[in-house]
């Protein structure tokens, strides 16, 4: 019952013997100990299991972890780089995206993966695309604004970093 | 919620799957994009030993228009019919439904063979399928073979595929000028399944007569249902305003939809006859752009 796969997520490979049953977001949280990614409903309803697979948004609660072998994943913990906060994080910080903060990982790798598809989505666009992600403090209105807070920042050309 | 122990296959071609399902029989169950079945499994609802991941099998996805036919392989998502340019531009009920189906990390995933395989009438694409008189092609142990859509269904969680059979392709024929075609469906949220949902597919002449129609029905029948008495009620006339209620109105009574969390026998009953009414409007409407 036990499979070898290899994963790559957030640019380690993790090699693992695993049991075919086990879902991927407790491979993530509990194999490896990243915890960023939450479990909220386990029916794939509420979003807050949301990682990418090779680029996609995908509900890890409901993928086995032996269908990502040989795949790359990122997870919130992935997101920043070089110290330096995602423009989705930044987003969600001055916008006030979150209460509590747990749908949080879950609607920043969303946002990801629509933001890819739709560098400039209308306030409908972004509420249909987190509706796969529920938030049970904040209203959405700050999550929609600090989406489009972080698509009109992505759409700036890059500042040359200082030497 | 933990499924129960399985066996894990990752075959590399459609010979190696189908000779895997045939050696573990009732035991094994393909796999696509899982989105129906992994939820099944959690519930312990579905026990298979033997799970056959078909997803990577090479050559099962795309959306191509050849020899009359569109063609959809078994393995497209529901998210590349959302993005495909060729369906926004010729068959806008395929990115009505595909926009209408759970959510965009579901559709990332999900496969319209998967939704149609399963062959459950909550799903939305087999009343597009219904509307758009698909053929779907599958592959089993012995060779190729098709199905017309009017015989695909045969009851809850029964399809016309036999165990070993994987679902390779999806045929519709192809929209000429003059065809239209819509679906919506009447949800309690987001993503969520239908209360009710109407597919029409129609195509008119040059003078407003309507030579084709198909209407396929999502979640008010144990089967999903084709609303026959509708379409020809239809078929070879000018739709009027009066001629498209009384058609809708039968659709309202020829299902049989039953009361649960989503409304009552009543409401469902409807909410089908208006949506019938719009749906037809809207097909019409697009068909008219298009002659
Ligand atoms: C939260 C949530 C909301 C959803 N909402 C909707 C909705 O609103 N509307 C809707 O239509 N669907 C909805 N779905 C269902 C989703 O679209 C499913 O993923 C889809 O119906 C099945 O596709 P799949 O590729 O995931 O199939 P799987 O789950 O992999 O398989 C489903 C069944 O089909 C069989 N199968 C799969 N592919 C093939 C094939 N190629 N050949 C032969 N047999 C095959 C499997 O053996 C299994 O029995 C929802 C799912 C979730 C999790
Ligand atoms: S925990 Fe995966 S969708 Fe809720
Ligand atoms: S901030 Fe609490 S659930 Fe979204």
């Amino acid at each position: 019952m036990k499979k070898q796969i290899t994963i790559t997520i957030n640019g380690e490979a993790f090699t693992r013997e695993v049991e075919s049953r086990l879902l991927l977001v407790h491979f993530i949280r509990d194999e490896l100990g990243l915890t960023g990614t939450h479990i909220g409903c386990d029916t794939s309803n509420c979003g807050a299991c949301t990682i990418l697979i090779d680029g996609m948004s995908v509900k890890s609660c409901t993928t086995f972890a032996v269908q990502a072998d040989g795949c790359e994943i990122t997870t919130i913990e992935g997101v920043a780089q070089n110290g330096q906060f995602h423009a989705l994080q930044e987003g969600f910080k001055e916008e006030h995206g979150l209460q509590c903060g747990f749908c949080t990982p879950g609607m920043i790798m969303r946002s990801i993966d629509m933001l890819n598809k739709n560098t400039n989505p209308t306030e409908e666009e972004i509420r249909w695309g987190i509706s796969g992600n529920l938030c049970r403090c904040t209203g959405y209105v700050n999550i929609v604004k600090a989406i489009q807070y972080a698509a009109k920042k992505m759409a700036e050309p890059q500042e040359t970093a200082e030497a | 919620m933990i499924p129960e122990s399985f066996n894990y296959h990752c075959p590399a071609t459609i010979e190696e799957a189908i000779a895997l399902a045939s050696d573990h029989g009732d035991e094994a169950k393909y796999m696509s994009g899982g989105h129906s079945l992994i939820p099944m499994m959690k519930l312990r609802f579905a026990t298979p030993a033997h799970v056959i991941d078909i997803s990577r099998l090479e050559g099962l996805s795309y959306i191509k228009e050849e020899d009359g036919l569109l063609k959809i392989g078994g393995l497209t998502t529901e998210a590349d019919l959302e993005y495909s340019e060729l369906l926004a531009k010729k068959y806008p009920i395929l990115i009505d439904v595909a926009k209408l189906i759970a959510d965009p990390s579901v559709r990332n995933k999900a496969t319209l063979g998967g939704n149609l395989a399963h062959g459950d009438s909550a799903n939305d694409q087999p009343a597009v399928m219904l509307a758009l008189r698909a053929t779907i092609v599958a592959t089993g142990p012995e060779g190729t073979g098709q199905a017309s859509i009017d015989d695909f269904f045969h009851g809850f969680y029964m399809t016309a595929l036999g165990p070993q059979d994987i679902l390779t392709e999806i045929q519709i024929p192809v929209a000429g000028k003059g065809t239209g075609s819509a679906y919506h469906k009447i949800e309690r949220k987001a993503g969520d399944y239908a209360a009710s949902g109407v597919a029409v597919n129609l195509q008119i002449d040059g003078s407003g007569t309507c030579k084709e129609i198909g209407i396929g029905l999502t979640n008010v029948n144990p089967v999903p249902l084709r609303a026959q008495r509708s379409e020809d009620h239809l078929k070879g006339k000018k739709l009027t305003g009066d001629l498209i209620l009384e058609a809708a109105k039968m659709a309202a009574e020829d299902c049989s939809p039953s009361a649960d969390l989503r409304g009552s026998e009543a409401y469902k009953r409807s909410i089908t006859r208006e949506l019938t009414v719009r749906m037809i409007n809207k097909a019409l409407e697009r068909a008219k752009a298009n002659l």
